[in-house]
Order: C-alpha cells, then structure tokens, then sequence
C-alpha cells in the first residue's frame, strides 16, 4: 500500500513526532508491512524514554551554589520586577526621558552597570582565582588594563576604609575591553570597581545608585570612563567608598 | 536587557540534564554548565533579542564542550564521579548489570552524542540542532540515525533492567 518512498530521516521524523499526519500515516503503513522496520522504531522511542528516565531527575536537583551565577535571588520575578523598577526610577531624569530615547539607547542606559553588577557576582566569590593580575603586581596590572582599555587608569585605593586591593582583571563589555578591580576588607567582604571607556561622553555625570538584589552599584561617569563600585554592602557605605574612589580620581 | 539574568536562568536546569548527560559526570557537567554560564553573561550583548535564548546558549555549551574535549581528547575528563567513573572504567563484555543508556552513550563519538541528546532528550527540532551544531540538517539526520542504530546495538533488545538500577 505504500506507493511513497519512506526515507530514513521520514523515520526518525516519525519517532520524533515530527512528521505531519497525513505522512505519518504513510509511514504507518509502510511499518505495518515491515515488523523489523516497526521493532528498530520502538527500539528508538524506547532509548528516548530511557534517557528521559536518567536524565529527567536532573532537572529537580537544585543546582550548587557555584551554578548561582546569576545570583538566584535576582531570579525571582518580583525580585526582578523590582530591580526594573528600582532600574528605571532610580535613572532619575533619564527614567522619565527614556520613551523618547531609541530602543537601542534605553538599552544602553541600563545596560552597563548591570554587567558591572553580573561581573561583580560572577567573579567576587572566586576563591583561587578572583583576579587575573594580583595587587603585588599593581603596576603591571594598572598598565596593561590602561594599554588594553586605550586610555590611562588610576587604580584608587581604599585603605584608609579598610579595604585593600586584591588585584584586577580584564573583561568583555559590549564596547570593548573593560577592566574590573577588586577590593577586599578584613572580614573578607569584597568589593569591585567596574571601569569602561565612554565613548559619548557629553551625557549625564550624576553619581547614580542601583541595586540589585542585595549587591549595590554606585555608578557614574567622568570624562571618558564609566565607573561601576559594586558590593554587598549597605548603600551609604557603599556612597562613602564611592566618594572616596571618585575623589582620588579627581584630586 | 533587565530580565536577562532570569532568563538565562530558566534555562540553567536543562542546561544541566544535557550537560549531566553529554559527561556522564556531574561535576564535569555543572562546570560545563558554570563555563557556559559565565561565557553567556561576558557576551549577552551579542545575543539577537528575539531569537531563541535556549538554542543561544546550547551552542555556547557546545562550542566549549568541544573545545574543551578537543584539548582533552578523553570521555569523562576526569573521574571527578566515582559511580560515573566506575561504570566508564568498566570494560568487560559483561553487559548484564551495565547495559543502560548512560553507558552506552558514553561509547558514542561525540558528534553522535550531542545530536541524539539534543533531539531526544531537548526535544530540539531538526533545525535547531543544526544551527546549534552549525552543521547541515543532512548531517544531524544522518548523525542521529548512526547513533540510534549504535545504541540500539550497545543497548541490545532488551534493556528495561536500566530501571532497576541503583539510584544513590
């Protein structure tokens, strides 16, 4: 009855559920007229169960805390519903203008101390390798990440607020090369300070605050950088250490 | 842009089942998964808003899956799993207690691998797997049969008693 040439991939088609009726049909047929062609199927749907039945438990296992990259608390909706929001009011004037910007500008708005915060996340609880280059190596480190960044970088320090340099590293951003250093105070806390070069540098200079669940950006730009102080801290320590950053910028 | 994170987190658990299932190791996978993890967040950027999030990072997990086995040219790295490693270590033609399908796919090549888990265990489609894998369809189709068959092979006719085994 199946006048129709059945194909090997009309087969797998067939297994996978794939094919529309009408050729299913047609497929059913030529199985019907073929039990070793139907057994090799149901052989085949038989290893899609089976690796449905090892595999599938995976999926309830809660993942370990190093895969809470991103943080899971961001993922809560409301909590991500919130840091929209906090996003968005707390831009300030630029909240309220952002209708007229271009969708591609408004993305750019939000976008960069968010990375700043994910960068934050994703590298201040490393515990072998938070940094590529180390404090001990701080001139090296502050030359290359100006070389790579095309511009000078004056790394500030924090010692008189208890926190003391780790090191630094280089990273993607959606511009280019940015760098990121790291600060550590006795209890271990950490804190990173987020620097990429701002191309269109005639907008806004206010210092701006977002949080992001329970990690705080500071974030402002100054002539050519954007700088982004995250920590997990609370947001009027964060502030002091942030004044205290861009005031060793500008002296 | 404000969502990304979350979405990207949606996606973290079945990123860990084909990752758990391309290893056949859980450490090995979830640094898998962590790798694919970090990768995705230094390069959202590049990620077209609009397009399939989930096949996005399943190529990301790909491309440094291969990579990394490329550099080790060894199934699993390392046997970090002992029940996992025991059972690769294992190399006597006695299939009796063996015979499931973890097994089994740790004995496909790789290319044969990550297609039938794609297709079978993600339900991607033809299509998809094929941008994933940036291979013609013609190559998925003709991947996925090779590896059914083998498995079919490796599996014999009868292998239910992968049930029955020991779960912990």
């Amino acid at each position: 009855m199946s006048r129709q040439i059945v194909t090997e991939a009309d087969l797998h088609a067939y297994v996978d559920g794939v094919l529309p009726l009408g050729r299913a049909a047609e497929v059913e047929a030529y199985l019907a007229e073929r039990p070793e062609e139907a057994a090799r199927l149901a052989a085949y749907r038989e290893q899609k169960a089976a690796l449905r039945r090892e595999f599938d438990p995976v999926l309830d296992e809660p993942p370990p805390s190093r895969l809470r990259v991103p943080r899971p608390a961001w993922l809560r909706p409301l909590a991500r519903y919130a840091a929209m929001v906090a996003w968005f009011a707390l831009g300030g004037v630029i909240g309220w203008q952002l209708n007229a910007y271009t969708s591609e500008q408004r993305a750019e708005a939000t976008s960069w101390p968010r990375q700043a915060a994910i960068a934050h996340v994703v590298y201040s609880p490393e515990v072998r390798h938070p940094v590529e280059v180390g404090a001990d190596q701080e001139k090296h480190l502050v030359t290359w990440l100006s070389k790579r960044l095309g511009t000078p970088l004056k790394v500030p320090h924090l010692g008189e607020l208890g926190y003391t340099l780790v090191g630094g590293r280089l990273l993607p951003g959606d511009r280019g090369p940015v760098a990121q250093f790291m600060y550590q105070d006795a209890k271990g806390q950490r804190l990173t300070l987020y620097v990429r070069v701002n191309r269109d540098d005639s907008r806004e200079t206010a210092f701006r605050f977002a949080e992001e669940s329970r990690v705080g950006v500071f974030y402002w730009i100054d002539r050519k950088l954007g700088y982004a102080l995250s920590g997990e801290v609370d947001r009027s320590e964060l502030l002091r250490i942030a004044t205290a950053v861009y005031r060793q910028l500008n002296p | 842009m404000s969502d990304l994170a979350g979405s990207i987190e949606q996606h973290i658990p079945r990123l860990r089942r084909y990752a758990r299932a391309l290893t056949g190791d859980r450490a090995a996978a979830d640094d898998l998964v962590q790798d694919t993890l970090e990768r995705a967040l230094s390069r959202f950027h590049l990620w077209r808003r609009g397009s399939d999030l989930r096949a996005w990072l399943f190529t990301i997990m790909h491309n440094i899956f291969v990579n990394q086995a490329r550099s080790r040219m060894r199934y699993p790295h390392e046997p970090f799993d002992e029940p996992a490693a025991a059972a690769l270590q294992y190399r006597e033609p006695d299939w009796s207690e063996w015979r499931d399908i973890g097994v089994a796919l740790a004995k496909l090549p790789v290319e044969q691998r990550t297609v039938v888990l794609l297709v079978g265990l993600e339900q991607f489609t033809y299509e998809e797997a094929a941008r994933v894998l940036d291979v013609p369809i013609g190559t998925i189709m003709s991947r996925l049969s090779r590896a059914r068959e083998r498995l079919r092979a490796l599996l014999g006719g009868d292998f239910r008693s992968a049930a029955l085994k020991v779960v912990k």
